[in-house]
């Protein structure tokens, strides 16, 4: 194609303009190899000189189809192959589908197994937040940042080896409570992770919240308005930063979430530095719900009861949700009574949040996209399943 | 683009001028203390620390059969790993012994295909299986994925 | 030069401070005018070839090394010791790979491009004061030479960008190109401060002006004024170098490699190599301006001062250079990067401003005689 023919064709998604500015606008292919897309995302831009005009997300370059597979399977099979979904907070993936088989066979949890479960997730999403602060600062070319960030996320991985057996793909937690006990030293080590969360929380506040680049470079920058925010069903951080009051944690409570006192940050604007904010202050109130956690664990007792041979799910459909470090996830299944279930769906937050890009991204700087992004919290393999 | 006004409290140039300052150099100060603190390197020198890696001890690596002193496994052909592997890793290839008992003849282990979820050790009700904290699987040999876990048939 | 601000008179100075290196004097001595006038600049030319490109390999092993601390990691440590070669070994790898060109990319400025940033460094070097004797010529508008070259850098990058038929090229050639005009022109008023100050345009003759105490410097000599230059010289010459906070130009999270995505090969090296000559002569000019160049530092104490002085002014530049140096790296590897139009506003709404204010106050001083004694 000549260089003249491909200026005609659109790419992908847009349509041909109407604003009248065809003739300023060009289009830009951002990704699937690109520094900034965290992975293999396409964006395609539409651009006025350094304005985006608009953006068309293309993702599917890591589709495993991943749901389809778990029509072939057991439920129990399928568990595994939820960690790959959203790699960065797998065991909030894993604990939507064992609630989901607990609900449907009446299985009960033991107090025991359901404080790991809450432990381990909030230091997931800590975890989470922690990598995707040191992306942020990184995509913002604080390339520093990333490191400090992964140093903190290493602690709690090197825990997750301990207690799950693998880092990433944690496969912990199965229907009616966890694979095994936890170590002896579990309390201990989280207590020590905890402390390192709170410095590390400090040094992140005095590093990048504060300073001055990083404040003119996100407020008022990518402002998501409430309304629309919760029509492309944005959740998680990014909604919360809308200043809508929503956290599956508290308002549509699972495992033992209400016992625990914790707040739901909000933020005002709806802007990148609301976003940014809100997650900070969501690893805070994590640590509180840890330490009330850690404060009444169980000294002993079962970690799981009764184990079934097979996990047949009863003819029917069950939806649960939890939410994951990036917003809620939810899995859908519909069972005909047999061992392996009919469908199976995901519902992800990293799609719905990264629809509302488009919509956000409009007007901003080519820099600002980035920021725009980074600030969604996207995680690939989540979004194409 | 912005439909909300942010809500920023605005602050006079001189005020700006004063926080832009201070936060920079707070930045400044936090980056030069980690360089002035070696000990705070987190870097492994991973080839050359092979000798003091240390794994958790339920880290999930390759499958593998224990074998007893006598050289006996304790695998009995029932096939339960292979049901309950999700990606078809595990191929049981039982034979009969002389008492025209099933036995096994062959566990085949297609490393490629496994995602080292333990799942075929929980299934196992004879504790034949283990996961290994072996981890330095790469390889140019086809033949290295495709692994026979057991040394000899089963009795 | 203005007789009142310096304690020595011109002989006096040229006594204490020869210009002539003895290596050229002998050569001069032995050889008729013409002739020595060719060997000595092919030996100068020699010395800089060579001394700029152990300075780039060295001083990308230094940002590698420094960056890596910065980032709780060891940095290069397997070629050679501490790493020292890895830069060599990543140069000879980059010597051995395909010169890859994309379709439709204009062949000719494609290749001039990298040329031209690399050789304007290379130029820039020969005015900079290493000692009293060891510079390759001083004249006597050294900084408006300078100032010239220096300009002449974006050529490479906007050419860069323009060849490579890719449009983040594009993007980071537009971006630098606006940023380079920008800065450069609060870059050349923090020039003339010095100018203004020393009453000569020569580098030398900046460094000279400078004698006495720590305080003789012009970065404390001239009350605020200097310091004020000076600040406004490290934000502008970092955007001038396209080191982050206002790296737009190559800006990787956006722009992927900005105006050298497209060059692979020895075309990227030459890039590569003349930024890092380039952050040497910005820390270099830096030094001669405000730090007191080749002198050494005087505290007013004798025993002190007399040690110091026995130190060759040469070690003196190298050390207040690779502090400037060091200055750059930290502030590379701390801050984010700054939006193009941000930068643009921090450019002609407040350093221009800034600059051109404080040059006026220091024209004001500099005439009354103001200055610290």
């Amino acid at each position: 194609m000549s260089a003249l023919e491909s200026s005609i064709v659109l790419p992908p998604g847009f349509e041909p303009a109407t604003d009248g500015r065809e003739g300023e606008a060009y289009y830009l292919n951002m990704g699937p190899q690109h520094p900034s897309t965290h992975g293999v995302l396409r964006l395609v831009v539409r651009l006025d000189g350094e304005t985006v005009l608009g953006v068309v997300p293309h993702p599917g370059y890591v589709h495993r189809g991943i749901e389809k597979m778990g029509e072939n399977m057991s439920v129990l099979q399928y568990l595994h192959h939820t960690d790959r979904l959203d790699y960065l907070s797998s065991l909030g993936n894993s604990l939507s589908i064992c609630l989901i088989v607990e609900r449907a066979l009446g299985l009960g949890v033991p107090e025991r197994a359901d404080y790991i479960r809450v432990i381990l997730c909030e230091l997931q999403r800590i975890a989470s937040h922690m990598l995707w602060w040191g992306v942020f600062g990184m995509d913002l070319g604080a390339i520093t940042t990333f490191f400090y960030g992964f140093r903190d996320h290493e602690l709690i991985t090197q825990l997750f080896e301990e207690v799950c057996g693998a880092r990433l793909t944690l496969n912990y937690f199965r229907p009616g409570g966890v694979a095994q006990d936890v170590p002896a030293d579990f309390l201990a080590k989280v207590q020590v992770i905890l402390e390192q969360t709170r410095r590390s929380l400090d040094e992140y506040d005095r590093l990048l919240t504060k300073n001055v680049i990083i404040q003119e470079r996100t407020h008022g920058i990518g402002v998501l308005p409430a309304a629309t925010a919760r029509s492309y069903g944005c959740s998680g951080a990014v909604l919360r930063a809308s200043g809508v009051d929503y956290d599956v944690r508290k308002h549509d409570s699972y495992s033992i979430y209400d016992r625990f006192a914790f707040d739901v940050p909000l933020g005002r604007n709806g802007d990148c530095f609301d976003r940014y904010e809100v997650r900070m202050r969501e690893m805070a109130q994590s640590v509180r719900i840890l330490e009330q956690a850690v404060a009444q664990f169980p000294a002993a007792g079962p970690w799981r009861s009764k184990e079934l041979p097979q996990y047949k799910l009863p003819a029917g459909s069950w939806f649960r949700w939890v939410e994951a470090a990036r917003g809620a996830f939810g899995t859908f299944i519909v069972s005909d009574g047999s061992l392996k279930p009919v469908r199976i769906k995901n519902r992800s937050p990293g799609f719905s949040n990264l629809s509302v890009l488009d919509e956000i991204a409009r007007g901003a700087k080519l820099a600002d996209l980035v920021t725009i992004l980074s600030s969604l919290d996207i995680v690939v393999p989540d979004i194409d399943r | 683009m912005s439909q909300h006004a942010p809500a920023y409290p605005r602050r006079s140039l001189a005020r700006y001028l004063i926080d832009a300052t201070k936060s920079l150099v707070t930045g400044l100060g936090i980056t030069g203390r980690y360089l002035a603190h070696p000990k705070e390197v987190v870097t492994r020198e991973y080839p050359d620390n092979r000798t003091q890696l240390r794994f958790a001890e339920r880290f999930r690596g390759p499958v593998t059969m224990p074998h007893d002193e006598a050289g006996e496994h304790r695998c009995t052909a029932c096939g339960l790993c292979e049901k309950a592997c999700p990606n078809g890793t595990i191929s049981i290839l039982a034979t009969r012994n002389l008492a025209d008992k099933r036995v096994l003849g062959q566990l085949v282990y297609h490393l490629g295909q496994c995602s080292f979820c333990g799942l075929c050790v929980e299934a196992c009700p004879f504790d034949a299986l283990r996961m290994s904290h072996e981890f330095e699987l790469a390889s140019d040999q086809k033949a290295d994925f495709e692994r026979v876990l057991n040394h000899k048939e089963g009795r | 030069m203005i007789a009142s601000l310096h304690s020595l008179t011109a002989a006096e100075l040229a006594a204490r401070y020869p210009a002539t290196h003895p290596v050229g004097d002998w050569v001069r001595a032995h050889l008729a005018p013409a002739g020595a006038f060719t060997v000595n600049a092919l030996i100068a030319l020699a010395l800089t070839t060579v001394f700029v490109s152990l300075t780039a390999l060295f001083l990308v092993w230094m940002e590698r090394k420094v960056c890596a601390r910065f980032q709780l990691r060891l940095g290069p440590n397997r070629v050679g010791p501490f790493g020292l070669l890895q830069t060599l070994a990543d140069g000879l790898k980059l010597f051995l790979k395909e010169s890859f060109m994309p379709r439709e990319a204009d062949f000719f400025v494609y290749h001039l491009a990298p040329l031209i940033p690399i050789t304007s460094s290379f130029m820039v070097f020969c005015v900079l004061p290493f000692d009293h004797n060891i510079q390759i010529a001083d004249p006597q508008g050294g900084l408006v030479y300078l100032a010239a070259f220096l300009g002449m850098g974006v050529f490479g990058v906007l050419l860069a960008g323009w060849a490579s038929n890719n449009k983040y090229s594009l993007l980071g050639a537009l971006r630098s190109g606006a940023q380079m005009i920008a800065y450069e022109i609060s870059y050349v008023l923090c020039l003339l401060l010095i100018v203004l100050a020393s009453g000569s345009a020569s580098t030398r003759d900046i460094v000279l002006a400078q004698q006495g105490t720590v305080l003789d410097w012009w970065l404390f000599k001239l009350p605020g004024c200097g310091a004020l230059g000076f600040i406004i010289f490290i934000i502008s010459s970092t955007a001038e170098l396209h080191r982050a906070p206002f790296d737009i130009a190559e800006a990787e999270s956006e722009l992927t490699g900005g105006f050298h995505t497209e060059y692979s090969g020895m075309g990227f090296s030459m890039f590569f190599l003349s930024e890092y000559a380039n952050l040497f002569v910005a820390s270099g000019l830096g030094a001669t301006l405000f730090l007191g160049g080749f002198l050494a530092p005087q505290f007013g104490f004798g025993p002190l001062d007399r040690a110091l002085e026995l130190v060759p002014g040469c070690v003196w530049f190298m050390l207040k250079v690779y502090g400037l140096v060091y200055l750059y790296m930290w502030l590379r590897w701390t801050f984010p990067r700054l939006r193009v139009d941000q930068l643009m506003s921090l450019e002609w709404k407040f350093l221009l401003p800034v600059a051109l204010g404080n040059l006026a106050v220091a024209a004001v001083l500099v005439a009354l005689g103001w200055l610290l004694p």
